[in-house]
């Protein structure tokens, strides 16, 4: 479980080019589906049918791409310049690391020395456009010759784990993916699902949700369910304020009852909080109504009941991430028990 | 139609939870039209069976509201909006929790006006300790805000007259209208408030030939208003415009003259902000046409809506008009 | 009627987001020059079909034909008009506009400014909001009651200007300059084999939201999609990471709203027959027709090339013809071997 989500968090794949994460998804999901295919926008889908007549399906949903950055320019002394793609808050970039294009060319996000600074610039931190990155060309010329225009470019994270928790990158929403093929191979070689299953591992939801868009048309599924990596805000606040976390690390997967774009159909709530008690599985609400899922694009198309699984991750969209292992064991644990009970739902 | 829309105004329904108000609907509706159902989104489809071309009218039953949050050391909550709320219109508001919990909206000491957001307010339900409140409320409740119907002169006055007055709206049309070829779909959508979802979903499923929202909008009569067209008073507005939808000159034209035929008092509507269903239906599928008649409101999104029940009037009748004509030529 | 003469006719033709049934019967007339059908749907969007040797699929292009403008709003008493935007508009490039008023009939008028012999020196430094700005059309009060309505179209009065070497000036430039391009397009693929029909779309309310291009990729529902319509063009003071340079070839664009083989495809298709082109990165999807394109119903492979535009959005909008040349050649040479690509490519 543990090596199938440090490929997953490992594998390059930003919004507009997951090609790398697309195909280590594939190879886990080779032997746990009937079926697999991809559409022109990069979408991943894997079928595992129950076998009954008339079965409902229900489609299981998770977002294969990260933020990152575009080149879109290199100066004449061959540094880069870039575009965030995706939500990314400028103030974290500053002394990272980034690997940019299908060679994973090694750049750096470099600054001034503070030894160069006056004392006024230390107080604000730095716009987007005095930010660049370095791979050590020697001019313009050369940095050509290594990296195009267009290439994208993300967080050089690797995967560790630490007693019982996990840092990498992209657990928004690799955790997601890991969890889905969780559900795929969860079941004993006897056991089926009650109902069809349809895994999609969806491209660019970071850039507006755009992969999912064509997914209530392509497959009509009677069922959504998302699994996301979501935040944990339960980090020290300077200003002692007493206000929502969000989720809360190791107390379990959670259950969106209102983000900013669905809320989240009663019934599905309500089997997911049956199923967690049933199965002594700790869960918590996610309370803030922050945040979009692919959701927010499919549910509208004729009305179709879905619901937001979440793992609590702290430090989403940031070059390194921390999840409980025992936050994602669980909530892989309560999306497999809740789909193995879902004849209660129907 | 007065003692219908105090009734429709005061029923608990934030987005997401519109079941009360569903079930007053339903009643309402029930000896109108040949079919009643509800879809997966919760919208409420009333049907009057005909031969001719599909009409679909929508009327959202859900109001803005709250979501609770989180509960503080104290036993407080704090809360986000359903729907566009602003934080200074919540300040020492009564709410009701889907529970019939009752609550107050209270504010922490803030030097500047322009510090008030929602992380400054929290609900006050009289808790005694945050034990206590986990068991009267908790997290993810939803809550309406609190305030009865009233006259004002000719003037009607109360909370969520957006859309609960649209609503009895087209509960009265239903009522008055005669014998049409038409298929009319009364459709009392859901979640438009966080998005016009209830209306995506059902113009989806039923695919109408021309779709009209009721719903309110705006007007210009008060000190220091934006310059708008609308005033109260002047009669059922014809909407030309709002941020969601460009109403198709044919459809406005029609409208127009269905109100001059019949001699309806009405207004031209030209709004710089805001959406209605309307914008939902038009963007369906390949397009659907689709036109908005509006009741010019005081207010909008606070607990004191302010309209007048002339204009309400007015927008009775250029509806039921509407409905009973032929609108083939248009489609 | 050369280039010229169509980008002056299609510029100067009245037809704002809502309102676009002047410009699109104008744009009709030029697509059945050159197709086999072109007509109207009931929302202003025009189509033009070239049917394709084999039929075996379809390539529908999308470029918007509604421009920016106003609306009126309020008549006050003496006669002047009060307007609201249509699309976005800077209200610094209003005052002392000349427009016209698509009312009963077509009254000409301009946007009335305080003179500066009557403003205090603080006053001058200010920048009216679009509120208070208003139309005087110099006519008596009876006259606009009678003609003009609250929901009247006002479109900017300005035509279009040639400049030096190659370049024009004028407004709605964004995006008549784009049907143009189609227009093209469809006069080099007279000459040129194509087995795909090919629909050429004149989308209706882009500027409010990218309606028309939805509406009709939903009907159409072809196999590729090709978006054009303007992009930033250098002028002084831009960012030079955000412009192109005009004269330099139209743009082809990068980014997740933009298929990448196809977008590889045209570029190299461009490269072999030595067609000048430029490149743009949108790393958001979103400010043209593409973003509903791409989903539309089970959704489109599209790309898209801009035209590079100076002063977007306003009355002096100025492009070089040698651009939209270039690109209608790259484009033709596209949909001629579009099918071969489409196999090619993943899907």
């Amino acid at each position: 479980m543990i090596d199938l989500l440090e490929k997953y968090s490992n594998a390059f794949g930003v919004s507009g080019y997951e090609d790398e994460i697309r195909e280590v998804i594939k190879e886990s999901l080779k032997d746990n589906v009937d079926s697999i295919k991809t559409d022109f926008m990069g979408n991943l889908y894997g079928y595992k049918k129950c076998g009954e007549k008339n079965a409902k399906k229900v489609m299981v949903i998770a977002h294969m791409d990260e933020i990152g950055f575009m080149i879109d320019g290199v100066t004449k002394n061959g540094f880069l310049h870039f575009r965030r793609v995706g939500g990314i808050d400028p103030r974290i970039l500053v002394s990272k690391r980034v690997l940019i294009g299908k060679d994973k060319i090694p750049g750096v996000l470099g600054a001034k020395p503070i030894h160069l600074q006056n004392r006024s610039e230390w107080k604000k931190p730095i716009p987007m456009q005095k930010l660049y990155i370095d791979i050590g060309a020697k001019n313009q010329k050369k940095a050509k010759s290594y990296i195009s225009k267009g290439d994208y470019a993300t967080f050089n994270t690797k995967f560790e784990m630490q007693e019982d928790v996990l840092f990498g990158k992209a657990f928004d929403d690799r955790a997601g993916c890991g969890i889905i093929t969780e559900i795929l191979r969860g079941l004993e070689d006897d056991q089926h699902y009650p109902v069809d299953i349809i895994a999609v591992f969806t491209v660019q939801e970071e850039v507006g949700l755009r992969g999912a868009s064509v997914l209530a048309e392509r497959e009509k599924p009677d069922y959504v369910i998302a699994f996301e990596g979501t935040t944990a805000g339960d980090v020290p606040d300077p200003e002692k304020r007493d206000q929502s976390p969000s989720t809360q690390m190791r107390k379990g997967p959670s259950i969106t009852v209102m983000d900013r774009t669905t809320i989240g159909f009663r019934k599905l709530k309500e089997h997911f909080e049956r199923t967690a008690e049933k199965n002594n599985i700790p869960y918590q609400y996610k309370r803030s109504v922050t945040g979009g899922t692919d959701i927010g694009v499919i549910h509208t198309k004729g009305g179709i009941p879905s619901i937001v699984i979440s793992t609590p991750v702290r430090y989403i969209h940031a070059p390194r991430g921390i999840m409980a292992l025992e936050d994602y064991k669980n909530t892989a644990n309560l999306a497999i028990n809740g789909l193995k009970n879902f004849k209660e739902v129907l | 139609m007065k003692k219908l829309i105090k009734e429709v105004v005061e029923t608990f329904g934030p987005s997401g939870r519109e079941d009360k108000i569903r079930e007053i609907i339903t009643k309402k509706m029930e000896n109108h039209v040949d079919e009643i159902k509800e879809d997966s989104m919760g919208n409420l489809i009333c049907i009057k069976k005909g031969k001719g071309p599909k009409i679909m009218v929508a009327s959202h039953m859900d109001e803005i509201g709250i979501i609770t949050t989180h509960v503080t050391k104290n036993g407080f909550l704090r809360f986000s909006p359903v729907g566009g709320v602003s934080p200074v219109r919540c300040i020492y508001q009564r709410v009701i929790f889907e529970n019939g919990v009752k609550g107050v909206v209270g504010i922490e000491p803030v030097k500047k006006l322009s510090e008030i957001e929602f992380d400054k307010l929290y609900i006050d339900i009289g808790a005694k300790s945050k034990k206590e409140a986990r068991e009267m409320l908790g997290e993810g409740f939803f809550g309406a805000f609190v305030n009865n119907f009233d006259e004002l002169n000719d003037l009607y006055v109360a909370k969520s007259m957006d859309d609960r007055v649209g609503c009895a709206v087209a509960i009265k049309a239903a009522e008055k209208l005669k014998k049409t070829d038409n298929e009319i779909y009364f459709v009392f959508t859901s979640q438009e408030e966080v998005g016009l979802r209830g209306a995506k979903a059902s113009a989806y499923n039923l695919d109408p030939d021309l779709g009209i929202a009721i719903d309110v909008t705006g007007s210009a009569d008060t000190p220091e208003a934006k310059k708008m067209p609308m005033k109260l008073r002047n009669g059922v507005a014809i909407k030309v415009k709002d941020r969601s939808v460009l109403v198709p000159k044919k459809v406005k034209d029609f409208f127009i003259k269905v109100a001059e035929k019949n001699k309806i008092k009405y207004q031209l509507e030209v709004l710089q902000y805001g959406g209605t269903d309307a914008g939902a239906i038009n963007l369906t599928k390949s397009g659907i046409l689709a036109g908005v008649l509006s009741i010019p409101t005081r207010y909008i999104h606070s607990v004191s809506e302010v309209l007048s029940k002339d204009d309400v009037q007015n927008t009775i009748d250029l509806l039921t008009k509407i409905l009973e004509s032929d609108i083939s030529k248009i489609i | 009627m050369s280039t010229r003469e169509i980008l002056r006719s299609l510029t100067e033709s009245s037809g704002i987001s809502g309102d676009e049934f002047e410009a699109a019967e104008v744009i009709r007339k030029f697509f059945s020059q050159y197709s086999d059908e072109a007509y109207i749907d009931k929302f202003n969007n025009v189509y033009g079909i070239k049917k394709g040797a084999k039929s075996n699929g379809k390539i529908m292009f999308a470029s918007h034909l509604d421009q920016i403008g106003l609306m009126v709003n309020k008549i006050d008493k003496n006669g002047f008009i009060y307007f609201v935007p249509i699309g976005g508009h800077d209200p610094r490039v209003l005052l002392g506009q000349n427009v016209e008023i698509q009312g009963k009939e077509k009254i000409k008028g301009i946007i009335g400014s305080v003179p500066p012999h009557l403003q205090k020196p603080k006053d001058r430094k200010k920048v009216t909001p679009l509120d208070d700005l208003y139309i005087d059309t110099g006519l008596k009060a009876d006259f606009i009651k009678e003609n003009v309505s609250i929901g009247d179209s006002i479109i900017f009065d300005t035509s279009c200007v040639k400049l030096k070497d190659d370049c024009y000036a004028s407004q709605a430039m964004d995006n008549r300059a784009g049907v143009l391009v189609l227009i093209e397009v469809l006069k080099v693929l007279s000459n040129l084999k194509h087995n795909w029909d090919v629909y050429m779309v004149g989308t209706c309310q882009e500027e409010v939201g990218v309606r028309g291009a939805a509406m009709s990729a939903y009907e159409i529902k072809p196999n590729v999609g090709v978006v054009i319509d303007v992009t930033f063009g250098f002028s002084p003071g831009s960012n030079k990471y955000e412009v192109v340079k005009l004269g330099n070839g139209g743009t082809i664009a990068m980014g997740p709203n933009f298929h990448p083989g196809l977008t590889d495809k045209i570029k190299k298709l461009a490269e072999n027959w030595e067609i000048k082109y430029q490149e743009t990165f949108i790393p958001r999807p979103g400010g043209t027709d593409a973003y509903s394109f791409q989903i539309s119903g089970e959704g489109v492979p599209v790309i898209q090339m801009g035209i590079p535009l100076r002063y977007m959005h306003t009355t002096v909008e100025t492009l070089n013809l040698k651009d939209i040349k270039r690109m209608a050649k790259i484009l033709a040479l596209f949909v001629s071997e579009v099918d071969k690509y489409y196999k090619e490519v993943e899907h």
